[in-house]
C-alpha cells in the first residue's frame, strides 16, 4: 500500500495527457478515458497513485446519445476521496471494453454482471458467462430498448393504475396470463444450447495447477436448496477427494430485477425496495439510497434526523451481526443453539424498529432530508435500557460461550485465510477486509452524516481466518453499542425533516454516488438522473455480491466442509447478491 | 389439546373411566396425529425465510405446533413454506422439490411474491406467485408476513389436515397417483411444458 499525496494535489489530467478528459456534463463529475488507453490507465492509478481498491464497475445506457458507458470507482484502502472514471463507447449489439481483470482481480464478478445486464463485451475476461440470467437467456436486460413481460409503460405512475381509477393489468391483455414471448420459429424441445456445460467447463479451464498424483476429479453441486447457503445460493465445486480444487459460485435464483425496477420508479418509490436488497439489514439500505439523492438533490438532513439515523444504522449491524453469528455456528454444526441465543437478542432490537416504523424487517423509514416519523415516546429510555444494561452483558456471555469452546477453534483457527492483498485484490469491503487487518471502513474513509462526531474505534484483525471473521463481528457489536450509547446522550430535539415532504421530489441532472458502511461492507448506490422523475441509472453496489469474488480463492486447497464454514463467515444476503 | 378434538362426540363415557379413554374414529385419530407432526421443508426463498427462522426461534417457538423439525431434504418433509419470491431461474427447482416431497403434502404460500409476485411482479425474471406451477393450500398475506401471521397460516394449514378422511384421500386411491407436475425449462425466457404444443404452433409467439 503506497501513500502518496492526497488525491485533489494531483492533477490527472497533467500526470495523463491525451489519454483522459474531464468529464464535462453539467452534474458529472470524473474523467472520460479513452478505451484503447484503460488497461494503461487503470495499473498507473493503482501502482503509480495509490488507488488499490475498485470499490464499484456498472455499466450504463444512454439511449438517446447512442452510447455506452462503463463507470469505474476507485478509492485508497488508506482513505480519502475516490476517482471516478468512465469508458464510453458506441451502442451496438455488442460492445467491447477491455477487462480490467489483470489490474483489479475484483471486477470479475462485476463485469461478468455488466456483460449479463448490458451485453458489454470485456475482452481479457477469463470467464465470461452470464451470471444473473441463466445462459440462452434472450436480451440484455437492462438496456433501454429491452422490454420485460409485464412491460406498461417507460415510467410510473401507471396511467393503467390513476387517475382515472380503473386498474388495467398487464397480464389481462393476453390469454396466456403469463406474457411471454419467444422468439418465431422456436422449437422448445430442440435447444441447441445447455445452460450448465458451460459451467462446468469453466471448472474444469479455470482449476488452479494439479496437485500431486493424477486423479479423477468429480463436481459437486451445492444447492440452490442446501441449508448452509442461507437462501438460494449455488456452488459448483470441483473436488480431489474431499479436497477442493476450484469452486464457483452461481447465483441469480433471487434475482429481483431491482434496477430495472428501480429505474422506472419515482425516487420515492424505490425507497422500500432498497428494505429488500439486504433483508437483514434494511435501515442501511435506506441511509446509502437517501445520501446518494441527497447528494443529488444538494440537501441536508436536519441534525436531530441525522442522530436519529445513526442510531437506526447502527442497530441495524448489530442485529445483522447477532443473525450472522447464529448462522455461522449453525453452519458449523452446533445447530440452533447459539441461533436461539442469539435471535433473542435481535428481537428485542426488531422491536425498538417495530415502534419506530411499524415494521420489524422492512423499516422504509429514512426520507429525502430526514426520516419518516419522529422517535415515539419513551423510545429512547427503552433504547437505553437495552443497549446500556441488557446488551453489552448479554454480548459478553455470547462471546464467553463460544470464542474459547474448543471445537469451534478447531474449525476455524487457521481456515479460509484472506490475507491482506488479496482482500485488496478482490475488492472486500467491510468486515471480511478488516478481519484480514485492512483498517478499511467508510465511516472513518470518508465520513458520513454525524459520524465524525462520534468516538468509536474501526476494529481490526490480523490473521484473516474464519476465527478473527467471527470474532470481528463481536467487536464491531461492541463498538456499536458505543455509538449508540453516545447518540442517546447527544440528541438534540427539533424537526426530523428539514423540507417539506412532497410526494415527487425535483431531482437535478447528474450523476451521485453515496456509500456507506453496511453491516456487510461498502454499500454504494450509484445514481444518475435526466432531471426526470425517474432515475436514468440505478446500480447498487452491493458488498456480499463483491465480497464473493474471493469466495473461490479462499475455498481452494481446503476441504469441502470448510467451504460452507467460509460462505459463512463471509456474511452473504441473497437479497444483495442477486439484487 | 382439547378432549373434543380427539373424542368423537355421541358416544357417553363412564364417568368413572373419563380422562383414561376416549372414543374416537379412525379419521379423527390420525388427522390429529397429522396436524400436529407437520415437517415444514427448511427452504428459504428471500426475506420471508428470515421471518420463518424467528418464528422458529425462541420467541414465537414453532415447537408447540409439533412443526420445529424443520427437516431440509424434501424426501422427508410434508409441508412446504414458500417463504420469499420466486424467481424463472428458481421455479424448475422448487417444481422438482415439490415434486420429490412424498404425499400428503401441502404447500403454504408465504407472503405477497410467492402469492402472486409482490412488489417484484413486473420483473422479468419474477413469476407472479408459485401457484402458476404448484398447487398451494394457504394464502399468508404480508410483506413480510409478521411471525404471528405466519403461525395463523400454519393453524389454517393444521384445520385443513384435520377435515381430510381417509376415504376420499387421494393418496390412497388404488392405482398409480396423480402425474408428477412437470418440470419447467429455462430458454430465451421460462418455457412451461404445459403450454409446449401452443408454442411450437406459434400461437404463443
Amino acid at each position: 500500500m503506497a501513500t502518496p499525496a492526497p488525491a485533489q494535489t494531483i492533477d490527472l489530467s497533467a500526470r495523463f495527457p491525451g489519454i483522459l478528459q474531464p468529464d464535462t456534463r453539467p452534474g458529472y463529475t470524473g474523467w472520460i478515458v479513452d478505451k484503447s488507453n484503460l488497461l494503461e490507465f487503470a495499473s498507473a492509478l493503482k501502482t503509480e497513485l495509490g488507488y488499490d481498491y475498485l470499490s464499484s464497475l456498472t455499466g450504463v445506457d444512454y439511449l438517446p446519445e447512442g452510447k455506452m458507458e462503463v463507470v469505474y470507482q476507485v478509492y485508497k484502502t488508506t482513505g480519502g476521496p475516490g476517482v471516478l472514471f468512465k469508458v464510453q463507447v458506441p451502442r451496438a449489439e455488442v460492445v467491447e471494453v477491455p477487462s480490467l481483470m489483470p489490474v483489479y482481480p475484483g471486477v470479475e464478478l462485476q463485469e461478468r454482471e455488466a456483460w449479463d445486464m448490458y451485453g458489454i463485451k470485456f475482452t481479457g475476461h477469463p470467464d465470461l458467462r452470464r451470471i444473473l440470467m441463466w445462459e440462452g437467456f434472450a436480451g440484455y436486460p437492462l438496456r433501454k430498448d429491452w422490454h420485460e413481460p409485464y412491460f406498461e409503460e417507460e415510467v410510473k405512475p401507471f396511467k393503467s393504475r390513476w387517475p382515472e381509477g380503473k386498474i388495467v393489468q398487464a397480464e389481462g391483455k393476453n390469454r396466456f396470463a403469463d406474457n411471454v414471448t419467444y422468439p418465431a420459429g422456436f422449437d422448445p424441445e430442440n435447444q441447441t444450447f445447455k445452460p450448465e456445460e458451460a459451467l462446468y467447463d469453466s471448472l474444469e479451464k479455470y482449476q488452479k495447477a494439479e496437485i500431486g498424483l493424477d486423479t479423477d476429479h468429480i463436481i459437486v453441486n451445492m444447492g440452490p436448496q442446501h441449508p448452509s447457503t442461507h437462501g438460494v445460493f449455488r456452488v459448483a465445486v470441483m473436488l480431489d477427494g474431499e479436497t477442493v480444487v476450484n469452486l464457483k459460485p452461481v447465483m441469480g435464483y433471487l434475482h429481483r430485477n431491482h434496477e430495472k425496477i428501480g429505474e422506472r420508479n419515482t425516487y420515492i418509490m424505490n425507497m422500500p425496495y432498497t428494505d429488500r436488497l439486504d433483508y437483514l439489514a434494511s435501515m442501511s439500505n435506506n441511509f446509502g439510497y437517501a445520501l446518494a439523492v441527497e447528494k443529488l438533490m444538494n440537501v441536508q438532513p436536519t441534525e436531530r434526523a441525522d442522530y436519529i439515523r445513526v442510531m437506526m444504522a447502527e442497530m441495524t449491524r448489530i442485529s445483522n451481526h447477532l443473525f450472522l453469528i447464529g448462522t455461522l455456528l449453525n453452519d458449523l454444526g452446533a445447530y440452533f443453539t447459539p441461533m436461539l441465543y442469539a435471535l433473542e437478542e435481535r428481537e428485542l432490537i426488531l422491536d425498538i424498529f417495530e415502534a419506530v416504523t411499524g415494521s420489524r424487517m422492512m423499516c422504509n423509514y429514512f426520507r429525502f432530508g430526514g426520516v419518516a416519523r419522529d422517535l415515539p415516546e419513551g423510545t429512547l429510555q427503552k433504547v437505553r435500557e437495552i443497549f446500556f444494561e441488557r446488551l453489552p452483558r448479554k454480548i459478553d456471555e455470547l462471546d464467553r460461550f463460544l470464542s474459547e469452546n474448543e471445537i469451534i477453534r478447531s474449525r476455524t483457527v487457521g481456515q479460509g485465510v484472506l490475507t491482506a492483498e488479496d482482500a485488496i485484490k478482490y475488492s472486500a469491503a467491510g468486515p471480511l477486509a478488516r478481519a484480514s487487518g485492512i483498517p478499511y471502513d467508510v465511516r472513518r474513509a470518508e465520513p458520513y452524516s454525524v459520524y465524525d462526531r462520534l468516538e468509536f474505534d474501526v476494529c481490526t484483525r490480523t490473521h484473516g481466518d474464519i476465527y478473527d471473521r467471527l470474532m470481528i463481528r463481536f467487536d464491531e457489536i461492541r463498538q456499536s453499542i458505543r455509538i449508540v450509547q453516545q447518540v442517546t446522550k447527544q440528541i438534540p430535539e427539533g424537526p426530523i425533516v428539514s423540507m417539506k415532504p412532497v410526494y415527487q421530489v425535483r431531482v437535478p441532472a447528474g450523476e451521485a454516488y453515496g456509500r456507506v458502511e453496511g453491516p456487510k461492507g461498502e454499500l454504494g448506490f450509484y445514481l444518475i438522473s435526466n432531471g426526470k422523475p425517474t432515475p436514468w441509472r440505478y446500480h447498487v453496489r452491493a458488498p456480499s455480491f463483491i465480497n464473493l469474488t474471493a469466495f473461490g480463492p479462499m475455498c481452494v486447497g481446503q476441504k469441502l466442509a470448510d467451504a460452507v464454514a467460509i460462505l459463512g463467515s463471509i456474511d452473504i444476503v441473497l437479497g444483495e447478491v442477486d439484487r | 389439546m382439547e378432549p373434543n378434538d380427539l373424542n368423537a362426540p355421541g358416544f357417553e363415557i363412564p364417568p368413572e373411566l373419563k380422562g383414561q379413554l376416549a372414543i374416537t374414529s379412525l379419521d379423527r385419530i390420525y388427522n390429529w396425529g397429522r396436524s400436529a407432526s407437520v415437517w415444514p421443508l427448511m427452504f428459504g426463498l428471500a426475506c420471508c425465510a428470515i421471518e420463518m427462522i424467528c418464528t422458529a426461534a425462541s420467541r414465537y417457538d414453532l415447537a408447540r405446533f409439533g412443526m420445529e423439525i424443520m427437516r431440509p431434504s424434501p424426501r422427508q418433509s410434508d409441508l412446504m413454506i414458500v417463504s420469499g419470491t420466486v424467481t424463472k431461474k428458481m421455479v424448475p427447482n422448487i417444481v422438482r422439490l415439490y415434486n420429490q416431497m412424498p404425499e400428503p403434502k401441502y404447500v403454504l404460500a408465504m407472503g405477497a411474491c410467492a402469492s402472486g409476485g409482490g412488489p417484484f411482479k413486473e420483473g422479468y425474471n419474477v413469476v407472479s406467485g408459485v401457484d402458476k406451477y404448484v398447487p398451494v393450500d394457504v394464502y399468508v398475506p404480508g410483506c413480510p408476513p409478521t411471525p404471528q401471521a405466519l403461525l395463523n397460516g400454519l393453524m389454517k394449514v393444521q384445520e385443513k389436515i384435520k377435515g381430510e378422511t381417509l376415504k376420499t384421500s387421494r393418496w390412497y386411491r388404488k392405482g398409480p397417483d396423480q402425474a408428477e407436475i412437470p418440470i419447467p425449462l429455462l430458454g430465451p425466457d421460462l418455457i412451461d411444458p404445459r403450454k409446449i404444443a401452443l408454442i411450437k404452433n406459434g400461437e404463443k409467439a
